[in-house]
Parts: C-alpha cells; sequence; structure tokens
C-alpha cells in the first residue's frame, strides 16, 4: 500500500463513518490533493465536506477550530510545516489552551495534518522540520507517522481523539510502497520495536527510519554488535516505557533526526532519558541530526544538511568505537 | 421601541456598568490582578447588540464583561472569575479576559486581537452546513480591523456567503493608538464595503445598535452572506487598569460622555413616557443588590486546589497517557 493511499483510505473511512468529519485545505478538493492524500474524497463526499480553501493558512487552521467548536470533527491540512508557522497564533494561542482557559469547558477536536522535511531541491522555506515547536506545547498531541500501518491507524484516532493533534507526515513517503499490518488494540501513543537488537537502542522518526535501517547492515557488521530500532510514533506524548525497557536491555542509546540538532527534538528526548536513565547508560548518549543552517538548494549541500544512511553508519561505528562497542 | 424592552436595556446596561464600576474598585483592593478592560461607556453596543443576537454562537475580543452579561452569564460566576476563584465561569483559569460559556454559545474573549475572527468564520461555515440559521456574530475592536486575521476573515466569509455578523466597535483608540494614524481612513466599514452590506451606527444608542443587529441578523438568517457593523463608541476608561490615559484630551471624553448611553436612554425614556421614573429607581437598586452578591460570592468563594493545575490540558481520554 502506497503511504498516502493509508492516509487517504483513514480520511475515507472517518468521513464514511461519521458526517461530522470534514477536510479543508488549499487544494483538497477538486484539485485532490497536493501529494494526492485527499483525491477522490471531493467526488465522493462533495464541496461541503472536502473544502477548497483559499492560501491562508491563519484561516485554514482558525476556521477549523471554529468547525471543531460547532460540532464538526475538522481534518485541515497544511501544505507543508514550513507554512503553519503562519497559523502558529491559532494553533498555540487558539487550539492549544482553549480547553485551559475555559476551565475545561471547550473541547477542540481537531487534526491537523502536514508534511515536513527534506525532499528534493525545494530549498529553505519548504525543507524545514518543525517537531520542535509543537512538541513545546501543553494542549497538542504530536503524531509522525513514517510507515503506512501508522499512518492509518494513527490518523484514524488522531480524527477521533477530542483534542488538537499535529500529525506529521513526510514529503518523501506519499509515494512509497510499503506494507500494510493489521492491527488489533492499536494504541496510537505506543512506539513501535521496528527491529531488536542487543547493544545499541537507535530512536528515530518519520523518514529517518528508512534511513536508519539502511545503515543498521554497515553498523551491525563493522561492530559486531545488534541494534534495536525504535520508531516513536508519538512525540508528545512520548512512550518511554518502551525507550526504558529498549535501553536497560542495550546501555546505549542515540537518537536519530532530520531536524536541525541544537534545540531539536532529540534534546527533549536525549534530556528525558539522561535525567530518568542516567545510571542505566554505558556511554553518553549520541545525537545525529541535521545541521544547524537553514535547508539549501544545491543537492549536495542540501544531502549534507541532514543525516544520511552513510554519515549515520559513520557516526555511530566512530561514537561506538569510542565507547566500547 | 417596547417599554418593556426599553426596561431590559437600561437594567442590562446599569448592570453592566456597576459591574464595571465594582470590579474596578475591587481591582484597587487588590482582589483582582492582571489584566482589566473596563466596558464603561460602550454598554449600548455590548447590550443591544446581545439583546437583538439572541440565539446564534458568539466569538469575542477581551473587553466582554457586560457583554456576557447581557448574554444570560450569570456576574456572580464572572466577578469570581475575575478573582481567580474556582467558582469562576472558567475555573478561575482564564480570568478577565477567557469568560468562556459554551451553554450560552459565548466563546471568548480572545486576547489576539483579531484572532477570534477565523475561528468565527469557520464557526458560520459549519452552521452553514448544519443548516442552523441563526448564524454567528463577532465583536471586535478598531485595532482588530488592521490585522491580516480580519482580512482572511472578510474575504473568506464573503466568498462563501457565510451567515456571521461582523460588528466592529470603533473606539478610536487601540490602546493609545488613534485609528487614524495607522488606517488610511477612520470610518472602518470602508474597509468591508466591497465584502458584504455595511452601516455605520451611532453605537452610545442602545435602541440603534439593537435595531442594526435585529437588520443583520435577518440578513444573515436568510442566507445572503455577511453583514458588517460599524459602531461609533468611546470607552471612558483606559484600554486597561494599567493606562495613563496622556493620549486623549479631556475634551473629547466629555463629548462623549455627553452622549453616555445610559443616561440619554433614560431621558428619552421618561421624555416619550415609555418608563415611568420609578422604575429606574427600582432597577437601580435591584442592579446594586445584584452586585454586591457577585462581590460576595467571589469573595467568599474558594480558591482553586493545586491540582486543578495539571486539569483540563487535554481530554480525560489523553490525559490518562500524557504525562
Amino acid at each position: 500500500m502506497l503511504y498516502r493511499e493509508a492516509l487517504n483510505n483513514a480520511i475515507d473511512e472517518m468521513m464514511a463513518a461519521d458526517e461530522s468529519v470534514v477536510i479543508l485545505g488549499e487544494d483538497v478538493g477538486r484539485y485532490g490533493g497536493s501529494y494526492r492524500v485527499s483525491e477522490g474524497l471531493f467526488a465522493k463526499y462533495g464541496a461541503k465536506r472536502v473544502i477548497d480553501t483559499p492560501i491562508a493558512e491563519l484561516s485554514i487552521v482558525g476556521n477549523a477550530i471554529g468547525m471543531a467548536i460547532a460540532g464538526l470533527r475538522p481534518i485541515a491540512e497544511i501544505m507543508t510545516v514550513n507554512f503553519s508557522l503562519l497559523a502558529l497564533d491559532q494553533i498555540i494561542n487558539h487550539a492549544a489552551k482553549f480547553r485551559y482557559m475555559s476551565g475545561g469547558k471547550m473541547t477542540i477536536p481537531l487534526t491537523i495534518r502536514m508534511p515536513g522535511g527534506v525532499s528534493k531541491q525545494l530549498a529553505a522555506q519548504h525543507s524545514e522540520s518543525y517537531e520542535t515547536i509543537y512538541t513545546a506545547i501543553p494542549g497538542l498531541i504530536v503524531l509522525a507517522a513514517s510507515n503506512a500501518t501508522y499512518a492509518y491507524y494513527g490518523l484514524k484516532a488522531a480524527i477521533a481523539l477530542n483534542d488538537p493533534v499535529i500529525f506529521l507526515e513526510h514529503e518523501l513517503l506519499y509515494p512509497m510502497e510499503m506494507e500494510f499490518k493489521p492491527q488489533e488494540n492499536f494504541d496510537p501513543f505506543k512506539a513501535e520495536i521496528v527491529k531488536e537488537g542487543k547493544d545499541l537502542t537507535i530512536i528515530t522518526y518519520l523518514k529517518m527510519r528508512y534511513d536508519v535501517l539502511q545503515a543498521i547492515p554497515t553498523i551491525e557488521q563493522t561492530l559486531n554488535i545488534t541494534v534495536e530500532v525504535v520508531d516513536l510514533n508519538s512525540l508528545r506524548p512520548l512512550d518511554m516505557s518502551t525507550i526504558t525497557q529498549s535501553i536497560q536491555k542495550t546501555k546505549r542509546v542515540a537518537i536519530v533526526e532530520e531536524d536541525h540538532k541544537t534545540g531539536g527534538y532529540g534534546a527533549e528526548v536525549i534530556a528525558r532519558i539522561s535525567e530518568e536513565l542516567f545510571y542505566e547508560l554505558d556511554a553518553p548518549p549520541l545525537r545525529i541530526a541535521g545541521q544547524d543552517v537553514p535547508i539549501p538548494y544545491n543537492r549536495t549541500l542540501e544531502l549534507a544538511s541532514i543525516p544520511t544512511p552513510k554519515k549515520i553508519a559513520q557516526k555511530i561505528i566512530q561514537w561506538g568505537r569510542e565507547n566500547g562497542l | 421601541m417596547h417599554s418593556a424592552r426599553v426596561e431590559k436595556f437600561y437594567y442590562l446596561m446599569k448592570l453592566g456598568r456597576e459591574f464595571e464600576l465594582a470590579a474596578k474598585e475591587q481591582y484597587m483592593q487588590g482582589n483582582i490582578a492582571g489584566f482589566l478592560h473596563l466596558d464603561i461607556g460602550q454598554e449600548a453596543c455590548s447590550v443591544g447588540s446581545m439583546q437583538a443576537f439572541d440565539k446564534g454562537d458568539v466569538f469575542t475580543h477581551y473587553r466582554e464583561h457586560v457583554l456576557a452579561i447581557a448574554r444570560g452569564m450569570d456576574p456572580k460566576l464572572i466577578m469570581a472569575e475575575l478573582f481567580g476563584k474556582v467558582t469562576g465561569v472558567s475555573k478561575g483559569k482564564g480570568g478577565s479576559m477567557h469568560l468562556f460559556e459554551p451553554n450560552l454559545n459565548f466563546y471568548g474573549g480572545d486576547a489576539i486581537v483579531a484572532g477570534h475572527l477565523p475561528i468565527a468564520v469557520g464557526c458560520a461555515y459549519a452552521r452553514k452546513i448544519q443548516g442552523e440559521k441563526a448564524g454567528v456574530f463577532a465583536i471586535f475592536g478598531d485595532g482588530a480591523s488592521n490585522a491580516g486575521a480580519f482580512f482572511e476573515s472578510i474575504n473568506i466569509a464573503a466568498a462563501w456567503k457565510l451567515p456571521l455578523i461582523f460588528f466592529c466597535e470603533n473606539n478610536y483608540y487601540a490602546i493609545g493608538t488613534r485609528i487614524g494614524w495607522v488606517s488610511p481612513f477612520e470610518e472602518l466599514y470602508n474597509k468591508a464595503r466591497n465584502f458584504m452590506p455595511t452601516k455605520r451606527i451611532d453605537g452610545m444608542d442602545v435602541c440603534e445598535v439593537y435595531k442594526a443587529v435585529t437588520q443583520a441578523k435577518e440578513y444573515i438568517e436568510n442566507g445572503l452572506g455577511p453583514y458588517f457593523i460599524e459602531a461609533e463608541t468611546y470607552r471612558y476608561e483606559g484600554h486597561s487598569m494599567s493606562d495613563n490615559g496622556k493620549y486623549r484630551s479631556e475634551e473629547e471624553i466629555e463629548i462623549f460622555k455627553s452622549r453616555d448611553p445610559i443616561i440619554n436612554l433614560k431621558k428619552r425614556a421618561i421624555a416619550e413616557g415609555l418608563v415611568t421614573p420609578e422604575y429606574f429607581d427600582e432597577a437601580d437598586q435591584k442592579v446594586q443588590k445584584v452586585i454586591q452578591e457577585a462581590i460576595e460570592f467571589a469573595l467568599n468563594s474558594p480558591e482553586p486546589p493545586i491540582n486543578e493545575l495539571y486539569e483540563d490540558v487535554y481530554c480525560k481520554e489523553c490525559t490518562n497517557v500524557i504525562p
């Protein structure tokens, strides 16, 4: 199943089951979605529920909040997380705070879907990853779908939740063919053990999952170890129990993320691990992240700005050797 | 105008004014803190609009105590909220600027200037597709009419013919900035007139506000799209309690005070024989009693327990999993 098909199926099924579910955003209707996620929905559900909006992100999210207040369950699509910065006031000052400021009287069942990350030479205003902003906001739930299974079940869960959810996707994943694994008792807040191992835990999410998996054979053969890979799925809340169980076994941890290293999401994960699992660790944690530069256009520079399978392998092998692996 | 209606206007405006004066006094005594934006002078806008727009959804800015009272919120619950008490309408977590009551379809105050307008637009969209005719009322000040969110909102509301009344209270000052310094004109209906019907009214006259909102309500209920009202009004007090007011002349303030909505309504009602002078005395006494009860309720209410700090961040099913 294509990743974008998994998202489409999730939206389609939720819209079929509950007529209060609507989707809005730029080009989601007649055009079929910038990444074809909403393809076919306009013909099936009509203009009232598949809503073409102006390119005005503040209003896309603000309108969606108003729809949620009126009893709808809106899915707002923002073309990329870079554009969501225009909607930050609505997301943070309004969606995230209404329940609290009203003493629990307001409920905002809102899903904001958007892709982030480096695609291919789209330059700095289309390529950043801003999970670090959203994961820092009380009142928001932040989910990150790296695969078709989580895209399908995670998005359905997000739409059903009675709180605002930031649902992060990745531009390079949309056309990828992926294995779909039917789930029972799906928990959107649970991390996935992608691969078991006993000597090192690599934590990752979104597209970096695939870069990590590509790097694993080199790492395992060179260091003669086995590596455990944890895909977080949910960034807020963070599934510390899965992380804890893995680190108690492996005693070493690295995080691989596409956003900038300084103040990046990995900094929070490593801080939590340092506070809660310091005495479990046999080595200082390792962060592999994007460079602290805006993403450049030139392909060589662009690839130099983010982790790649080769760089991940090199950094982990070097760090492993320095730390007794 | 029907005499019972005039009596109700007077009672609510008087209640609103006395509420604000009491809040000011309680602020001075240290029982209320933070930002306190008083509606004194603007009561005709709050009362006239809410009396006319009596169904539908209301989205408001942060100068909303009197609007909330006029919508039917209990002054006790508002005063307790200003005191930060757990009995307040928002459990003491919102304060003066955030009086939410979904049971009254009253959402706000919103303290981000123009931030509530796109939300009102979305609500109006939902009401339209739900077939709810009553529509939505959004009140905002002259300052909000300069914000991007305002222009996006009039554009979308007009493009989609949404049942939404834009009610602009033009009191000429965004804190200390005169509207004419930052807008090409001071008559703000000009900003909306290519998008929807507009009307500029005397916002110091509660009957005129009531009539204009009634007319706008009929327009939106007929599915004709949004409607824009600009009400000229004036706040006698500063922007908030921390405002020194140096940017306005005494002369200007006196001109508007001579148009006082409460005094003038009373004069007119007596002169036209609509309401007996005795009614006003009774109403004033009732107002004093309600205010006194509100203050006592707020004073005697408990502080929120400390565990309230962690409540209401997420819904119940999410709270269980989120640390």
